[in-house]
């Protein structure tokens, strides 16, 4: 049996124990492993996750026990201080001394600390281990109190943007210095940083660049930095991020040798200089350079040990190594691949810049416009995975390139798709693991889904960063194989929400645990409980009441719960018109019962902080004060904003109030696969929106333009154009026949954007369907809505008015007590739920 | 963000000291939960009316610390009872308290019994 040492337990040298663990020829070897670190391998990669909950058991790539059960020996928190490679063996801290056929190092680096005078003052910290950041938050625990305490980050590459976003996120003011005239300047242009910039000025970061640091000030603890243009800035606290060291110590000085500037010399097979001793990670300088990522350690790894298993198809590390990179955390996309910086004799470049929403995207095309090279993405980076694969497949991209990033002009879809990327094509560099193997396990049928795949071989569970390829691979895959991909609701439903509304509606089921019993199998599940709930809404306009318990939480007790498990009071406003006397009334409400109140961005008021046991008093004085159910809670219609319109404003061409108060009318209550918004604008300078909801009407010459499927949210998308002008009366009458339309075939949770997206044929067909009557449903349609509209009923006034209903709101079921736990703090003349910490 | 995970402890039967009258079955939703007061605790307690079940967990979240479990949706997993919190969708077993579809921290579960019209729920202390 053959004895391989391994020196290092980080990220790399866990992957090479994994993949020898998994070995076929397994057992010809034994493992010994030395980490300095006294805690078994963690992912380094989500270091910043620690501060979120400081528990490093989330981080562990592996434990004691996995070591042990592999046969695997692993002796943590003991260094290894020598290599005597002559006569094979290697002495340890404690001084054991261990003999080995094959040395592997993976020592990784280090945190590169300048020699800035007072680096050693308290409140200095580098960003490397989990030690560092328990006392990165022990420090910042203390220095808390303090008026308007501030942390500052040292260097603005990808690392040091990534700490200062954790010290944003620990309540701390943030500042981040950078020597360069820019932020991370190894990915980005001058114009991709200055973006970068701007957003996160606006995120409350404060961006120092072109500074050098000459001091680190304060006696005895940091109270500031002195720069050598002689400003300062004041800071409690620093942490230094500029840059990373390998760990070749331990090379160096056993006469292995090393690059001029650092890193164990290593060769494509990763041997060192010294025989039989190989090196991985970021410790080893291959080409000239030493990787700060995982995926090419990884790759390292997978490389030495074929070499040393003698593998038939150990392969050789590739002679140019991908650095592209995806920032992760900061609130805002970063990325860059391929060749980033290039000049114009190689390349041309494709920009485009939105100042106002923070989008830059860059491109950079060979000059006979057949290669992506490379680029940088600012803002929305939601393409990279795909430019990615084009840069690292070589692949053939539109005679227009800018639709790469634009999207072709017209609709249709711009270049490549998942499914014309070559067999070859690595989609998860971290696991290493092709197109082509993901689409043998989907053939075979052992994986059909991402989270089978990940299941089976791996893929997607080291950064994460390809999961949203995956899934575009599964589905578009299992699609062009003839196998429909269908949204099933859940293990106990083996059917489409439009499957399941059809059995209930013929089989006329009434309840939740009838379908179970009839359609379904199982118990049920959180997943399926809701989807039912709001078809037996659509289909018998049955309110959220009578079956509470299936109801999604917010349902169940009508009301918003809120971040401190108190609930939101949302009375309905119509089209935002409210008269004084509902004014006051809400008013005194809100002060009777403590309420936090605020204007809603939906033209109504929020009341927030309602205890569970309150809410039935709170409404029963709303309604006699006039008011109903506003159904912020329910996936369900939200509100039909106004603008003034022509009673007041002087462009006004139509009464934009009265039409929205009679559609909020007619829809409220209207229970639908995901929520359901409306708006009127009075004339096209649309100051009520109505391009921005899931149906906008809009004032023109001759009546009114009709919009649908539109949303804000994270997705914004433009509402399209149905029909216009039209009267009143045609705009309802389409609304109808729409709403319908959309309640009986969308999926759960899928807006009228999302679902019109997903129809074959688009607006088109939706116009079709419509007006057109091509389905020859319209009647039906229109009937089922009629249906609908009469048998509203405000549920709250259905709650308050029936004591089994109102049973439910109660917070313990033995005593009237209230829960003694909430805690508020003040808001300026209000209050709010304690902040998390 | 209220009160600690340290008052909870998963209480297996064979532990159980005191059997606390928690109310009458009538008083408790089906096919859902409620929360009782038990000293300092407060524990939620689930009826699964199509297996004849009764569980109990910590009422506290250990996610964000919030008292809201037993406001959670129930169903079942690989014929595994569980509750998914109303705030962010996080599910427990509500046989060993272990967080189904994330990495917080396991909830304590406490032994349920039905006697005559009355829920009990066990205790250790
Ligand atoms: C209260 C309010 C913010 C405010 O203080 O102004 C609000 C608050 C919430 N919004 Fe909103 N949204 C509010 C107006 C909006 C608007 C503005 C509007 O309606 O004109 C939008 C963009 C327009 C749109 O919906 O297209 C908006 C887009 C969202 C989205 C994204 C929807 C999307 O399709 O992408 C969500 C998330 C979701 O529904 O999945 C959301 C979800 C939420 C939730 C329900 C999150 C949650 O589950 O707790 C918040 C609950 C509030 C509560 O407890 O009452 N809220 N939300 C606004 C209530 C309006 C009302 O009177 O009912
Ligand atoms: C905050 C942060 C975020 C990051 N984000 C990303 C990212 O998004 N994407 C990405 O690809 N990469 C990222 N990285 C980089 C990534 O973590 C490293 O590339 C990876 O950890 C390198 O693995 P390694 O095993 O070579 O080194 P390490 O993980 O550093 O492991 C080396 C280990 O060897 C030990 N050691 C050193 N000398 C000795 C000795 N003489 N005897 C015994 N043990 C010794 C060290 O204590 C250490 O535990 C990030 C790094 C940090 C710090
Ligand atoms: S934008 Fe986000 S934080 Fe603000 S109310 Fe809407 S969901 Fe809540
Ligand atoms: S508080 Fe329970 S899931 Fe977040």
């Amino acid at each position: 049996m053959k004895k391989v040492v391994l020196v290092g337990n980080g990220m790399v040298g866990h992957k090479f124990c994994e993949l020898f663990s998994r070995h076929p020829k397994r057992a010809d070897f034994s493992l010994l492993v030395f980490g300095e670190e006294r805690r078994p391998a963690y992912d380094r990669v989500h270091l910043s996750e620690y501060f979120a909950n400081r528990d490093a058991d989330r981080l562990s790539l592996a434990s004691t026990e996995w070591y042990a059960d592999n046969g695997i020996a692993l002796h943590c928190g003991e260094s290894v201080t020598n290599i005597a490679h002559e006569k094979k063996c290697v002495t340890t801290a404690s001084g054991q001394v261990h003999t080995y056929d094959y040395l592997v190092i993976a020592t990784g680096s280090s945190a590169f600390v300048p020699p800035i005078s007072g680096k050693e003052k308290k409140g200095v910290f580098v960003y490397r281990t989990i030690e560092d950041l328990d006392a990165i938050m022990d420090y910042a625990e203390t220095i808390k109190s303090r008026e308007g305490a501030s942390a500052t980050v040292i260097g603005g590459g990808l690392l040091g943007l990534e700490a200062a976003k954790a010290t944003m996120d620990m309540g701390l003011k943030s500042h981040v210095v950078e020597f360069a005239d820019r932020l991370m300047p190894r990915q980005l242009d001058e114009r991709g940083a200055a973006v970068l910039k701007n957003t996160l000025t606006d995120l409350g970061l404060g961006i120092h660049c072109k500074k050098n640091t000459a001091q680190i000030g304060g006696n005895g603890s940091i109270t500031h930095l002195e720069f050598t243009d002689e400003t300062e800035l004041k800071t409690d606290m620093l942490i230094i991020s500029a840059g990373i060291r390998p760990r070749d110590e331990l090379a160096r000085q056993s006469g292995i040798d090393v690059g001029p500037r650092g890193g164990i010399l290593a060769d494509a097979q990763l041997r060192t200089s010294a025989p039989d001793v190989f090196v991985i990670g970021e410790a080893a300088l291959y080409k000239g350079m030493i990787y700060g990522l995982v995926a090419p350690g990884y790759e390292m790894a997978r490389v030495a040990l074929g070499t040393i298993f003698a593998d038939a198809d150990a392969g050789t590390m590739p002679s140019t190594i991908d650095m592209s990179t995806k920032l992760k955390l900061i609130g805002t996309d970063v990325a860059s691949f391929g060749q980033v910086f290039t000049n114009p004799e190689e390349a041309r470049t494709i920009v485009f810049n939105d100042e106002v929403s923070r989008v830059y995207k860059r491109i950079n095309i060979s000059n006979d416009g057949k290669k992506l090279l490379g680029g940088i993405l600012v803002g929305d980076a939601s393409d990279y995975n795909m430019l990615h694969q084009i840069v690292q497949n070589n692949m053939a991209i539109p005679p227009q390139p800018e639709d790469l990033i634009l999207g072709v002009r017209g609709g249709a879809d711009a270049g490549a798709g998942v499914l014309d990327l070559p067999d070859t094509a690595v989609i998860c560099s971290c696991e290493n693991i092709s197109k082509s193997q993901m689409t043998g396990l989907l053939d075979s049928g052992e994986a059909q889904s991402v989270k089978d795949l990940g299941t089976c071989c791996r893929a997607g569970t080291g950064c994460g960063g390809c999961k949203p390829m995956i899934s575009d691979l599964v589905n578009s895959y299992l699609k062009s194989q003839g196998k429909v991909v269908r949204n099933l609701i859940c293990e106990h439903f083996p059917y489409t929400r439009q499957e399941l509304r059809d059995l209930i509606a013929v089989k006329n089921i009434r309840t939740y645990d009838e379908a179970l019993d009839q359609i379904g199998s199982g118990n049920g599940c959180e997943a399926c409980k809701p989807p039912l709930a709001s078809l037996f809404a659509t289909i018998y306009m049955e309110t959220a009441n009578p079956q509470a318990a299936i109801q999604d939480t917010n349902d169940r007790f009508l009301a918003n719960i809120q971040r401190n498990g108190t609930y939101s009071v949302v009375p309905r406003v119509a089209g935002g018109e409210i008269s004084p006397r509902h004014l006051i009334a809400i008013g005194q409400v809100a002060e009777k019962y403590d309420l936090y109140t605020k204007i809603t961005g939906g033209q109504r008021i929020d009341l927030f902080g309602a205890r569970l046991e309150e809410l039935p008093f709170i409404w029963e004085e709303l309604i006699a004060a006039g008011f109903e159910s506003g159904h912020a809670y329910g996936k369900a219609l939200r509100t039909v904003k106004s603008c003034v319109g022509s009673t007041w404003c002087r462009y006004g061409m139509s009464d934009a109030v009265t039409m929205a108060i009679e559609l909020e009318n007619r829809y409220k209550g209207l229970r639908s696969p995901h929520k359901l918004k409306g708006g009127v604008s009075g004339c096209i300078r649309e100051c009520a929106e109505a391009r921005g909801k899931d149906f906008g009407l809009i004032a023109v010459e001759g009546g009114y333009n009709l919009y649908v499927c539109g949303n804000g949210g994270a997705r914004p998308k433009h509402a399209q154009l149905l029909a216009g002008p039209i009267d009143k009366e045609t705009a309802v009458l389409y609304l109808d026949r729409m709403l319908v339309f959309y309640l009986r075939t969308a999926a759960p949770l899928v807006r009228t954007a999302a679902w019109l997206e997903g129809l074959e044929g688009g607006i088109d067909y939706l116009k079709s369907v419509v007006i057109d009557d091509v389905l020859g449903l319209n009647a039906e349609f229109e009937l089922e809505m009629k249906g609908l509209v009469a048998a509203y009923k405000c549920e709250w006034k259905e709650a308050v008015t029936t004591p089994a209903l109102r049973a439910r709101f109660q917070t313990f079921v033995n005593t009237d007590e209230g829960d003694d736990t909430l805690e508020f703090v003040g808001l300026r003349e209000q209050k709010m739920p304690k902040p998390w910490n | 963000m209220t009160t600690t995970t340290e008052l909870y402890k998963t209480v297996d039967l064979a532990e159980v000291s005191t059997w606390y009258k928690a109310g009458k079955t009538t008083q408790f939703p089906v096919g859902a939960g409620a929360t009782i007061k038990y000293e300092d605790k407060q524990i939620a307690v689930f009826y699964f009316p199509r297996q004849e079940k009764w569980y109990a967990c910590q009422n506290l979240c250990p996610h964000k610390l919030e008292n809201v479990l037993g406001r959670g949706l129930i169903g079942e997993q690989d014929g595994v009872p569980k509750v998914a919190c109303p705030l962010h969708k996080k599910t427990f077993s509500l046989t060993t308290g272990e967080n189904l579809n994330g990495d917080c921290p396991a909830v304590a579960v406490y032994p349920v019994k039905i006697e005559g019209d009355y829920v009990y729920v066990g205790f250790a202390d």
